[in-house]
């Protein structure tokens, strides 16, 4: 079970939260615009990352509030705790290079495990996974 | 129901309310608490109809301020219990609260309390909601009742951790509640009325251990 550090109350047994998935995924900015390709690409399709990955949990058996998360998906180590609406600490200075989740790009949905990051810990070596667009 | 006849509630409050026909969420296991409970060892019994208001405020507002005027503060953060006298504001979350006060200030009974707080939030955003029904309250005391309440909560309930007048929501054989240590020995669990009866028996399942000698 994780040991999550709930970022109002501490640290708290995995069971009190629950999994809001994929974090930083933009709702697109014309939903109508959009073939029902794309809309089924956003609503859909996620990462299926080896490694590092930011996620959404809830805290619902106690404060009730969404945070999100960095986890890496292969030791289940927990890097990161940050509010909502916060870019990915490990993310930092890498802009542009991102998709939103509803792009066409072959890619967008895929490569997250093409490069999976061997060291697990080295936040720096999985800037290049695309993760969607970032707020 | 049953128990209409032997109600606990004592007859203090206006005549014309008949409030032997209240039903609460546990009281089909008064008598099992009763049987279950062991003198000296850890002691199970419900406070039922405890009058309880559901607050939503923006922390450091000017609701919020007048709000914490009437109940004597607002917790803060995670764990902290303020209020004053015989009322005690619970934190649940970084704007909500839980106001525990007794049966009689219920407006039904005449009480004040949940009036003045709707007066303190006015037009403000944020919710004054009379829960009383939504929750029963569990007292569980003696020098077992940590080791009762530690079978289930993966909270760290020693001492040195959990002071005496701190409170948590958590989950207590599997059940969200609330977890409120109101002195040294003593907590009370507020569990959802829905989950009364099933907590309330788990509890009792707890203490049946220690009516027995111990192994050596």
């Amino acid at each position: 079970m994780l040991l999550i550090p709930c970022p109002n109350c501490g640290p708290r047994d995995e069971t009190e939260f629950h999994y809001g998935g994929q974090a930083h995924v933009a709702y697109p900015e014309n939903p109508n615009e959009l073939s029902d390709t794309e809309w089924s690409r956003y609503l859909f399709y996620r990462s299926n990352t080896k490694g590092t990955f930011a996620e959404r949990w809830v805290h619902s058996t106690g404060c009730r509030q969404w945070f999100n998360m960095l986890r890496d998906t292969v030791s289940y180590d927990i890097q990161a705790i940050y509010p909502m609406g916060a870019p990915r600490p490990d993310r930092a200075g890498t802009t542009g290079a991102e998709s939103g989740t509803a792009s066409l790009a072959a890619d967008s949905t895929t490569t997250g495990t093409a490069a999976p990051s061997t060291s697990g810990t080295s936040l720096s070596s999985t800037t290049a996974a695309p993760e969607g667009a970032t707020k | 129901m049953a128990e209409t006849a032997a109600s606990p509630t004592p007859a203090k409050t206006p005549a014309d309310k008949d409030l032997a026909v209240r039903t609460s969420p546990a009281g089909v296991l008064r008598d099992a608490f009763a049987a279950g409970s062991l003198a000296g060892t850890v002691e199970i019994s419900e406070l039922p109809f405890l009058t309880m208001v559901g607050i939503r405020a923006a922390a450091g507002s000017d609701a919020a301020q007048r709000i914490a005027a009437v109940t004597g503060g607002l917790p803060a953060r995670s764990g902290d219990v303020a209020g004053n006298g015989d009322t005690s504001v619970l934190w649940l979350g970084p704007a909500e609260f839980l106001v525990v006060a007794p049966t009689e200030a219920h407006e039904s009974l005449g009480g004040s309390l949940i009036q003045s707080l709707r007066d303190a939030l006015g037009s403000d955003a944020g919710q004054v909601v009379d829960l009383s029904a939504n929750r029963t309250t569990f007292e569980l005391t003696g020098p077992q009742a940590r080791s009762v309440l530690e079978k289930g909560c993966s909270l760290d309930l020693h001492p040195r951790v959990f002071k005496a007048g701190t409170a948590y929501s958590t989950e207590i054989g599997n059940i969200p509640a609330l977890l409120w240590k109101t002195g040294e020995e003593s907590f009370r669990v507020f569990p959802r009325a829905s989950f009364a009866e099933f907590l309330g028996r788990w509890l009792l399942d707890g203490m049946r251990e220690y009516a027995s000698p111990e192994v050596p």
